[in-house]
Parts: C-alpha cells; structure tokens; sequence
C-alpha cells in the first residue's frame, strides 16, 4: 500500500493555478485547449468517443476538440463558444481551472468573467496575422482586471517555419503593448498547437527557443500572492453565535480573508463603524491557528463585545482602507439592458449590498485602440467605461489595483435582480487615456 | 529566447494554499454567502459522496453552532438500503431536519407516470420544484460539478430558476471575482453549487483527507448484478433483470449514488479510499460516462433535464 499512500499525498501537496484562455477558433484556441486537455490525458475515452461521434455525424473527419468545451446545443449547432466553459485538469504537479471564453467582441463580458478570478491569463495569436485588434482587445482585458501573468502564445509556427524573427517581432509588439496598459509580467511561447510544439513537449522545431513549454510556465508559475505587500482584509460574511450550553457567548466572525494576512494578538479597526479591537483568535475551519492568508475561510473572535454584522470589514488598525460614498470606476457592462446616468441601482461590494446612484459616466473605451468616446450618456453590453456612483452608505473600498478583491463591485438592477456591470476602483488605463484624446488632434469618432 | 519581464523559481512561498484547501476555503465562501443573505436554504441531499461531501463542508463552516440548514432528499423509491441507512444515521447524529419529496409518492397518486424503461432519474424533477415551491426554499445546495457533464460545466455557483424551475442557459447572470448575485423574486429561487470547481478525485482525496464516512457501497464488495446498456446494474424490486438478463455474482463497487434502475457499478477491487483513490486516478472514463444511463440519451440530454429543473 506504500506506493498508492505516496499517490494520494503526492496528489494532495499540489497547489491550484485559475487561469483563463481567450481567442478565437480561428487562433487555434480550441486546438490549445484540446491538447492542454489531451495531452495531460485529461480527457477521457468517454468523452472522446462522443466527441468523435458528434464530430461524424456533422460531416466532421478528424474529432472536433471544440466540442468538449462548447457545451450547449446552441453553440454546438451553431460552431461558436457562447458562454464561458470552466474545464478542469490536472498533472503531479498542478491542479488547473481553465475558463475558456469566447475572443469576439460581443462576448467581451464573458472574457471579462474569465479573467476576473485568473491568475494567469493566455493570450494567442496567429503568428501568420501578429498582432490584432482581437490581440489588442485582449490584453486590455487582462491589463483592467489586472491578472498577474500573460502568456501570449504565438501559434501557428509551423506555417511560418518555425522563424524566429517572426516570432521575435510579434513578442516584442505585444509586450511593449501589454506593459505600456500595466501587465506586470508577459511571457511569450513560439506554439503550433495543431503540432504540438511547445504546448506539452519541448519542440524539436524550434532550438533557438529556450524557455518554458505553456504546460510547464503553467506548472511553475507562482500562485500565492506576496502577503508583505498586501493589506489584510478580512469582509465579515456572517457571525457566529451559537448560543448553546456549550458555547453559551461565543461571537465568531466567519469570512474569507480576502487580502493578506491576519494575526492573533492584532491590533484591528471595524468599518465603517472605525471601532477597534484586538484578535484573540482564527479557528481555521476547525483548527485554531496564529496566522491565516488569503484566500482562507477562517472564523475570528475578538477581546471586545463589538456590534458587528455582516458586511463589515475587519483591517489591522495601522492599514486600515478610507471609507467613502464616492466612487469612481472602470466598469464593464455585461447586462443586455443599458445603464444608464442617473439611474438607480444596488452596488455589491465584498459582503455589502448598498444603494447607489449613477452620477455620472464620463467616458467609454474601446478596447481595440483605446479610444475614448467622451459622455456616452448610457453604456451597453460589452462597453467598458469609466462611472461615478455616489452610494447610500459608506463602504471601505480599496482601489483595484491594490486588491482586486476588496477594489471590485458589482451594480444589479433593483427591480429584476440583474448583474448590470463589474466595477473596478480607482484608476485605470481607462481613465488615463481621457487626457491623451484631450492634448490630441482628436479621434475619428 | 524568451521576453519574460520576471522569471518562475518554481517553488511556491509557504502561503500558498493546497488545492484541497484552495477549494474547501471556497465552498465554505459559498455556505456562508448563503446564510448571511437567504432566508429558508436547504442542501439536497441524497447520501451520496457528493451531498455528503457539502454536509461536511456546510459542518466546517458554522460550527462551532449547528448548520443554519435544512435537508431535502428526493427520494425515488430505487433506493439502496444502505444509502439510506446512512442519510438515517447522518440526519440523527448532527440533529438536523430532513425533508423527503417522494418520488414513489407522486407515481401512486398518478401525478407522475412510470417510463417505460423503469428510469426514475428524470422524474425527480417535479417533486423537487414542488418541494421547493410547498416550502419557500429560496436557495438550494446541489453537489453538482462543472467537470461532470458538459451542460454543468456552463453552470454558475448561483443559478437562479424562476417558479418552474427551469435553468435558461443563454440568460445567466455573468460570475465575477467571488461576487455571488443572489437576487430573486418571490416564488424564484436560486441553485447553488458549492463544488463547482471540484473534480472526483477531489472529492475522494477530500474525503481521505477529512475522514469522512461513506455508504458501504461505495468500496468493492461482492453484489448480484447484470449487464444492460455495458453496465452493471443492481438486480432489486425496482424492475430488473428481464428475463433475457442474467445475473451473477461480481466483485464491484458504485461509483456514483443515484437511482437504482439507471446508476451502473464498475469492476473494482478498491476496498480502501486510497485504492478508491488510485482506481480513479487511473480511470480512463468519466464517472457518469461509466455508471449514468440517462446520460447516454443524447448529446444534450443534461442540458435538456436541467433546463426542466433537474438537479
């Protein structure tokens, strides 16, 4: 039994990578995906077998990989990825989640979905076409919702001969781009993923390229975030009080630690109440613990009996976030109904929902060239633009370049419910590009 | 050549999470949004490894106070006796409430029809949706996963079903970060999947990890069974084996939990989890691929079951 106990730990001791793919058919997107998962022997010989059964019975020869992730009968019927598809896969070293959203920009707020819980994010081109709106619309995604690593996978090598001036001028277009929006790190892969060059294997076709294989930058990449750099944030989602003859006053506060690190004997503020107290202790889901980071879900007691409910934020006194009423933000819009200023809505921001108001909507972007159209007066689906929202209720928000968990909100209809768009604090590429259209000779709107 | 703006050692810092921690920390994110912002939650809860599996979770996250929860199992009348022995037992030993929507219940009063075939899988869906309507339940925990089906893998955490029940895939409300919009009408409710991003063999090195007590049936043991669509199904009062099925003694085990007449056992020898857990390891078919016939109907036959309020 030894060696199968060395399996299980072996399996257990990985660590989980999110990351997002995003692309059209066209870059071979489904092609990467379907050899990721292939490769890796991630799919199963039920599931290929139904693949290349449906394949056939669509006049299809070879097994459309597609079909694996397309999901629905509509995006089946109609060759398309609609929505996003999460797959999942692992290797001895790594477990992965993999959203796999559509590249077309009608779906932009499907690949704004994907990226906004990725860590790494994969980007492909065409190395016959290079870099693309499509290309350019993409790493602007990843830039707003500031995922931590690109891979830009040049694909297609093997129509290009494996040329590495090619491969060296797409690189440099695209990281000069991608760092000029703030992208912190950018990795780029010369990949024929038809081929099968640098997706799982080395390729033999390319000697001149000496780093990672997709699966092996995957692998290695680094996960957890630096805990000395971020404030600990710690939203209450729910207390704790049992009220038994066990545990006749126990008060937990129960939440996931959204950003840093929390400490037993820490000096601690409440918002927006400001009231402060020390933790005298993390039960870590059963185990009471010193230390607790993100992402876990820990319960904390306090030395002081506080009013505290859910939707309040729990910060180390000396980091604590300013609260405020007024916010300003990138939005992505993702509802079909427009949002429009003026109008009323509920803005969710870690554990609170408060009620706001649309003030204003200064610009909107188009992700292609970055231009920006000034008071649009309304956005609609798939926009990005920048709003400010003045809300009902103080929140302790921080700016979503600093934690892009406590720095993002939703907005939602309060008549039907409805996600109208995802916000993010404070300033982005978004913002910054106004003053450039303002010195400018002008765009051609 | 590489334009890496800064290079991977490879190693991860001391902070970074197992993935099994990764995400049992996310699922519990989940049981609590769902306490701090719904009124009347109930888990679905079958006996099987999946529903087990949320029970636990739904334990972690709340104590040391009780689950803030009630149960509902839809019972289909194809039960296996030790699946519900255990749910008995489990129900008994945390003091909690369960609510049984009967299935066999809906048949005697002619409010629901036998197929033909004997399948009671897709006949779940009308006492679920009438349990859920008869006790305002507005959120309800399923063991679903993404990685189970292709129609789930387009799923959302929270997924919200107007009064029917039905799932509209092409209106779902878009999932960012770990924003979970949970708003709904009266007489709408919302599906919530806290192991959507669990694979089975999560589940199983969970329950390794954890210690975590499953049915007997779960594990290899000898069963009198036959052989109809390439699985092994359970003879029983249920309706097989026809006379052209002939039934034999085999050493297997049981997958997945579910509905008698449709849920197939597989050839194992695994008596342990950690023989469970290389077994599945080592598997080059899907769990449902393997055990559910009422997968095999179509190409579409999950979606089509869940846009009807299937599980």
């Amino acid at each position: 039994m030894t060696a199968i106990t060395g399996l299980t730990e072996q399996l257990s001791a990985t660590t989980l990578l999110r990351f997002a793919t995003a692309g059209s058919v066209d870059d071979g997107k489904s092609t990467l995906v379907g050899r990721l998962l292939h490769d890796s022997k991630s799919i199963l010989t039920d599931q290929l077998e139904a693949v290349e059964a449906a394949s056939l019975k669509r006049g299809q020869e070879a097994p459309d990989l597609a079909l694996l992730t397309d999901g629905l009968r509509a995006e089946r019927e109609q060759g398309i990825t609609i929505d996003v598809a999460y797959r999942y896969f692992a290797t001895t070293r790594r477990r992965f989640i993999l959203a796999d959203t559509p590249g077309h920009v009608q779906y932009t707020r499907n690949m704004v979905t994907g990226a906004s819980t990725a860590e790494l994010a994969v980007v492909l081109v065409d190395a016959r076409n290079g870099v693309v709106e499509q290309t350019r619309r993409h790493a602007a995604v990843a830039a707003l919702l500031r995922v931590p690593h690109v891979v830009l996978a040049v694909n297609k090598m093997d129509l290009v001969a494996y040329a590495e001036p090619v491969f060296a001028a797409i690189a440099e277009e695209f990281t000069a781009y991608a760092a000029s929006l703030g992208v912190p790190e950018i990795t780029a892969i010369p990949i024929s993923a038809l081929a099968g060059d640098n997706v799982v294997e080395p390729s033999a076709n390319m000697d001149w390229y000496g780093g990672p294989t997709v699966l092996e930058h995957l692998e290695t990449v680094p996960v957890s975030h630096d805990l000395a750099s971020c404030k600990a944030r710690f939203p209450v989602q729910y207390v704790i009080r049992p009220q038994t003859a066990e545990h006749p006053d126990y008060r937990g506060y129960a939440g996931q630690i959204a950003s840093g690190a929390l400490r037993v004997g820490e000096a601690v503020t409440v918002l927006p109440s400001g009231r402060t107290s020390t933790i005298t202790g993390i039960d870590a889901l059963g185990e009471a613990v010193d230390i607790a980071w993100a992402p876990q879900s820990v319960t904390v007691t306090l030395a002081d009996d506080l009013d505290i409910s859910r939707g309040d934020l729990i910060a180390p006194s000396g980091s604590a976030p300013r609260t405020t009423q007024d916010v300003e933000a990138t939005v992505c819009h993702v509802a079909d109904q427009p949002l429009t200023v003026g109008q009323r809505v509920l803005l969710k921001h870690t554990t609170r929902t408060v009620k706001a108001i649309v003030k204003e909507i200064p610009s909107r972007l188009t992700l292609d060239d970055l231009s920006q159209h000034p008071d649009p007066g309304q956005l609609v689906a798939n926009d990005i633009g920048r709003v400010k929202v003045r809300t009902a209720e103080p929140l302790a928000l921080d700016a979503y370049r600093d934690s892009r968990r406590t720095g993002s909100f939703l907005l939602i209809d309060p008549a039907d419910g409805t996600t109208l768009a995802a916000g993010m604090a404070g300033d982005s590429f978004a913002a910054e590009a106004v003053k450039a259209v303002a010195d400018d000779e002008g765009w051609d709107f | 050549m590489t334009t890496t703006a800064a290079t991977v050692n490879g190693t991860d810092s001391p902070y970074a999470l197992s993935h099994l921690d990764a995400l049992e920390s996310e699922a519990v994110h989940i049981f609590r949004e769902v306490a701090g912002e719904f009124e009347r939650p109930v888990i679905l809860f079958s006996g099987g490894k999946d529903s087990i599996v949320m029970l636990h979770l739904a334990l972690k996250a709340f104590a040391p106070a009780p689950v803030p929860f009630t149960l509902l199992h839809v019972d289909t009348g194809h039960n296996f006796p030790e699946v519900l022995e255990y749910r008995d037992r489990t129900v008994a030993e945390h003091g909690l409430r369960l609510h049984v929507a009967s299935v066999q219940e809906y048949i005697d009063a002619g409010k629901l029809r036998e197929r033909p075939d004997g399948t009671r899988n897709p006949l779940q869906t009308v006492p679920l949706t009438e349990a859920i309507q008869q006790h305002r339940f507005d959120a309800v925990f399923g063991g679903g996963r993404r990685d189970e089906e292709k129609a789930r893998a387009k799923e959302r955490v929270f997924s919200l079903r107007d009064e029917f029940s039905a799932w509209d895939p092409r209106r779902q409300r878009p999932e960012l970060w770990q924003l979970y919009n949970g708003r709904h009408a009266p007489g709408e409710h919302v599906r919530v999947f806290p192991l959507s991003n669990w694979t089975e063999l999560d589940v199983w090195q969970y329950i390794a990890r954890e210690k975590i007590e499953l049915p007997g049936i779960y594990f290899a043991h000898e069963r009198e069974v036959f052989a109809r669509n390439g699985m092994w199904l359970t003879a029983g009062e249920w309706g097989g084996p026809k006379e052209s099925e002939k039934v034999e003694t085999r050493l297997i085990r049981y997958r997945t939990v579910g509905d008698m007449s449709c849920t197939g056992a597989v050839d194992s020898d695994a008596t342990t989890l950690d023989a469970v857990i290389a077994e599945i390891a080592a598997s080059r078919l899907t769990e449902r691929g393997a055990t559910r016939a009422d997968d095999k109907m179509s190409e579409a036959a999950m979606e089509d079951r869940k846009r009807e309020g299937y599980f």
